[in-house]
């Protein structure tokens, strides 16, 4: 049986137990419903529609109740009228195309003698109006702007709002009533034509020109609203109508907003409501909240500025959260442009990062980060700090990340920045991004002086804690590497730090850690390198059987990673000649600020880290290659692109050549490198030197010549590997000092004849397999005319093969010009190799 | 803008709902949108303050007794005045319905949807003063029997 009154099915719902109980009442009635509409039943149905009402609340279809809503509209009596209208705006929207079947019956109601029938289709129009019906009631709407009923003004102006929405043309139509509306002493019409103006600024800003003009006249009704005393009509809990206060407000913000005479206007009422208006209770409060915004946004005196900034550092210590939450969320955004005022408030602000609530923490916390600065680096962070160890978990990674860019950017000193990336890693080693921990390794690599300093700390916190895993893996990194520094020992102001490590010691900690609950593969893949490292920096014969004995126990591991990496160290004890040279430390970092730029304008770091660990990745796939395996296990590879490049060298697999065959040149197109004897060469290439040296550079050929004088000499030789258009490379060979296996030649770069600046250079160089390369930073990539730039490379040459090299030497000119060539090279003599 | 204005009762039933241009309205999403939006005011506590963000949207919600008064708007509106306007909108209805519960807008949803018409119309505000809100709203009463 279908339910005869609203109540009655209102009452059927809520008797039932399970939503399949509701559904059903609610099918069966829908049915009923159908049934009666196709009955016509003129009397069921305002009934039907306000049960269907109240069905699409419920989340039931109920759109075929549209056409009876049409239905209602065009009935005689008022109620069936004011449902109907009620309902189209409920059920329709404007993409139906029952809309357009509206129109007619808007147009009759918004001529009808009846104001409040002229309101309900004002209202209707104003919420489902279509461009449609826009244009064909603009010409109604315009009339009832201007109608003498103020009840018919106030609603036609927001009609009005939704016809510019949809066709921003019309707004013409609508300015002169608009403005005229402004001059109205009834709260409603001049509340709703403030809404219309700011929607015009808003659609088109050439409106707000215009409306410059009303500014005086805002600006008395503002005055008027501010000095009036108790008004029993507009009164909110002693607020003079603060719904209208603020509307004027957010219109004075458009209106002075890039105009210094419209602001200046302004100014004086602008104080005086800030300084006149209640603010013990919400309301005065969100009267304060729009001032504070419009002093901030149009161009207003610097006092009122500042005194802005004080309502919000009021806001801050106010009890009621809700003020304190928009106070932290305005300063958010004008932090960037009134830096220093925000300043003083920081103390309150560092408050709230304790606050019970989570959503003023939150807010807190962005707007300390967007504070730090040189000055007050050491104390924001000192607090930050402080946060973080209590800090809630979702908080945490993006804090670790902040506090470490902060630091990086304005760390005082190196000192500070290791120990305060140090404090994050203890307090949050679990939410650290990995980049921020390789950020953390080349910053310890680059600072030689305090590796000692950072060894000791970190094997301390290890010693204490093992339980951070971004910790662990800095500290096993730092310790593989400067085990021999941290050995060594050394004085520091802290007495808590441990002064005697002996080698045993450090073993046990790394062996504990594998052996600890929180180890994971990363861990072990850490350690095991470390520990081979190890057997370099380590000099007892007992340390060194204690590591290998070790790393064989991982021969077996289940995971391929860590056992690829065990057997191949375990095989590399049988190189004894080789592998103090392959375990040697890792060559310094170029200083890379560019990362950190750009992740503090993206926030998103991987994504810059992204390619460059793709590109070091490829490493990991040379089987064979124990020094690629070793390098990419090493963080400073996956940071760093100079690295990189070094690495791709020694991933050749099979062929050297590999290198450069996906290159634009092939061997036939590429000069003949000089085959024969290097002096020769160099010889011929200095004479040609010195004809040029009439051209103006005699000091270049000079030295030149006396390079050639004494090249005579074995060790200081400069071989000439390529001399084309003016750019020259030599090399210059000598044993490495420590490793007899290992071949430095210091590369230069001469700029002799090109005549111009030669720009982004790169140099590449690959050797044949049984060699190995390594590549140091060039100190220039650009070179003057008559300059030279160096790069160093270091050849691995353990079976003292002949040293070929094959070399890539691309830069470009500043007036177009891009060389890309390939050169060889193995005149070395045999006794340099 | 207003995007919506909804009531929600402890047990997340949508006691009222009304929906203002540009919301997307498909039924079983706003059914989901509701019940969540209910579900985050509800686990709130009383501390916390009543202004979050929701997607693109931010809700301010008051609560008295057992239903929260939610409205969905723009970043560009008066957070705390949205807030008054929530306690002006319980006022008036306190004064129709003398004494309002949940029950008075269940079984008169209309009049709810009325009054609130006559307060804001396409999620703007109209009229806040009481005076003038109630007065159209009985004469029509008066022409509707």
């Amino acid at each position: 049986m279908p339910y005869y009154r609203l109540k009655d099915l209102i009452k059927a719902i809520r008797a039932c137990k399970t939503a399949a109980d509701e559904r059903a009442v609610i099918q069966k009635e829908s049915a009923a419903i159908r049934t009666s509409f196709k009955e016509e039943n003129n009397d069921a149905r305002h009934s039907n529609v306000a049960k269907l009402l109240y069905i699409h609340m419920l989340g039931y279809p109920a759109h075929f109740g549209q056409i009876e809503c049409l239905k209602l509209v065009a009935s005689n009596r008022f109620a069936d009228k004011r449902l109907g209208y009620l309902g189209i705006m409920l059920l329709l929207d404007e993409n139906q195309e029952v809309l357009t079947l509206v129109t007619n019956s808007l147009k009759n109601d918004m001529n009808h003698s009846n104001m409040y029938i002229v309101g309900l289709a004002l209202c209707t129009l104003g919420n489902i109006s279509s461009p449609e019906m826009a244009r064909d009631l603009c010409a109604e709407v315009e009339k009832l702007l201007g109608s003498s009923n103020t009840y018919i003004r106030k609603k036609a102006a927001l009609c009005a709002m939704r016809i510019i929405r949809k066709v921003p043309d019309l707004q013409e139509n609508f300015l002169n009533r608009a403005k005229n509306n402004l001059n109205d002493r009834n709260h409603g019409v001049l509340l709703t034509a403030i809404t219309l103006i700011i929607e015009m600024c808003y659609k088109n800003p050439e409106t707000v020109q215009t409306f410059r003009k009303t500014v005086p006249l805002l600006v008395r009704h503002l005055k008027t609203l501010v000095s009036a005393g108790f008004s029993q009509e507009h009164d909110v809990t002693g607020v003079t109508d603060p719904f209208l206060q603020v509307k004027i407000l957010r219109l004075l913000r458009i209106l002075g907003k890039g105009d210094a005479e419209a602001s200046e206007a302004m100014n004086d009422i602008l104080a005086q409501v800030a300084t006149n208006t209640e603010s013990s209770k919400n309301v005065g409060n969100s009267i304060l909240y729009e001032t504070v915004q419009t002093i901030m946004e149009i161009q207003s005196e610097s006092g009122l500025r500042v005194l802005a900034i004080n309502i919000l550092g009021k806001f801050l210590t106010n009890r009621d959260n809700n003020i304190r939450y928009v106070a932290l969320t305005t300063l958010n955004k004008t932090v960037s442009i009134d830096t220093n005022a925000v300043q003083r408030h920081r103390n309150i602000i560092l408050d709230c990062l304790r606050d019970g609530d989570i959503s003023i923490r939150r807010r807190a916390l962005e707007l300390s980060f967007a504070l730090i600065n040189e000055s007050n680096v050491r104390v924001l962070t000192r607090e930050l700090l402080a946060f973080l160890e209590v800090a809630d978990n979702e908080f945490k990674q993006g804090m670790t990340t902040k506090i470490c860019l902060a630091a990086d950017r304005f760390a005082p000193n190196k000192r500070w920045h290791i120990d305060t990336v140090l404090r994050v890693l203890k307090l949050a080693g679990n939410f650290v991004r990995e980049e921020i921990l390789s950020n953390f390794i080349r910053l310890v690599s680059q600072t030689t002086e305090l590796n000692a300093y950072t060894a000791q700390k970190l094997y301390a916190s290890l010693k204490s804690d093992i339980s951070q895993e971004s910790l662990t893996l800095a500290g096993v990194w730092v310790i593989g590497e400067y085990g021999d520094i941290l050995i060594k020992g050394g004085n520091f102001e802290e007495e808590e730090l441990v002064k005697e490590v002996t080698e045993s010691d450090v073993i046990d900690l790394l062996e504990s850690i594998l052996a600890g609950p929180y180890a994971n593969q990363v861990t072990r893949e850490y350690v095991l390198t470390a520990l081979m490292k190890l057997t370099s920096r380590f000099t007892s014969i007992s340390s060194i059987q204690r590591i290998q004995a070790y790393i064989e126990k991982y021969n077996t591991s289940i995971e391929v990673e860590v056992q690829q990496r065990a057997v191949e160290y375990s095989n590399l004890f049988k190189f004894e000649s080789i592998r103090p040279a392959v375990l040697e430390r890792m060559p310094i970092p170029e200083v890379k600020e560019e990362v950190v730029r750009q992740t503090e304008d993206t926030g998103s770091l991987l994504d810059d880290i992204g390619p460059v660990t793709a590109t070091t990745a490829t490493p990991q796939n040379a089987k064979n290659d124990i020094m690629n395996l070793f390098s990419s296990g090493s963080l400073l590879d996956d940071i760093d692109p100079a690295t990189a490049t070094t690495a791709a060298p020694l991933n050749a697999k099979n062929d050297i050549m590999n290198l450069f065959s996906p290159g634009p040149t092939t061997p036939t197109t590429a000069p003949v490198a000089p085959t024969q004897n290097a002096q020769q060469t160099n010889a011929l290439d200095s004479l040609g030197l010195l004809g040029l040296g009439g051209a103006g550079i005699p000091s270049q050929s000079s030295t030149t010549s006396t390079s050639t004088s004494t090249s005579t000499s074995t060790s200081t030789d400069q071989y000439v590997a390529y001399n084309k258009n003016g750019f020259k490379v030599s090399l210059n060979p000598s044993k490495d000092p420590n490793n007899s296996n290992i071949l430095n030649i210091e590369v230069t770069f001469h700029n002799v004849g090109v005549g111009v600046t030669v720009q982004n250079l790169l140099f590449q160089a690959a050797v044949p397999k049984t060699q190995k390369l390594q590549m140091q930073p060039p100190s220039s990539t650009s070179i003057l005319p008559g300059a030279t730039a160096q790069q160093t490379i270091r050849v691995a040459n353990p079976q003292k093969s002949n040293v070929r090299l094959r070399l890539r030497i691309v830069y470009s000119t500043p007036t177009g010009a891009k060389v890309d060539e390939i050169a060889e090279f193995n005149g070395f003599p045999q006794e340099i190799w | 803008m207003l995007r919506f204005f909804l009531l929600v009762n402890k047990q997340g039933q949508t006691r009222f709902s009304r929906y203002y241009s540009g919301m997307p309205i498909q039924a079983e999403e706003r059914v989901l949108m509701e019940a969540d939006i209910a579900r985050k005011c509800l686990k709130r506590s009383d501390v916390q303050c009543s202004i979050f963000e929701y997607g693109q949207y931010k809700l301010a919600y008051r609560r008295y007794a057992s239903l929260f008064f939610v409205i969905g708007f723009d970043e560009e509106e008066n957070h705390l005045s949205i807030l008054e306007l929530v306690q002006a909108y319980v006022e008036i209805l306190n004064t129709y319905f003398d004494n309002v519960c949940e029950l008075d807008i269940m079984f008169n949803i209309e009049k709810v949807h009325v009054i609130l018409e006559e307060m804001v119309s396409n999620g703007r505000i109209v009229e806040t003063n009481k005076h003038n809100v109630l007065a159209p709203v009985l004469e029509m009463n008066k022409a509707s029997r």
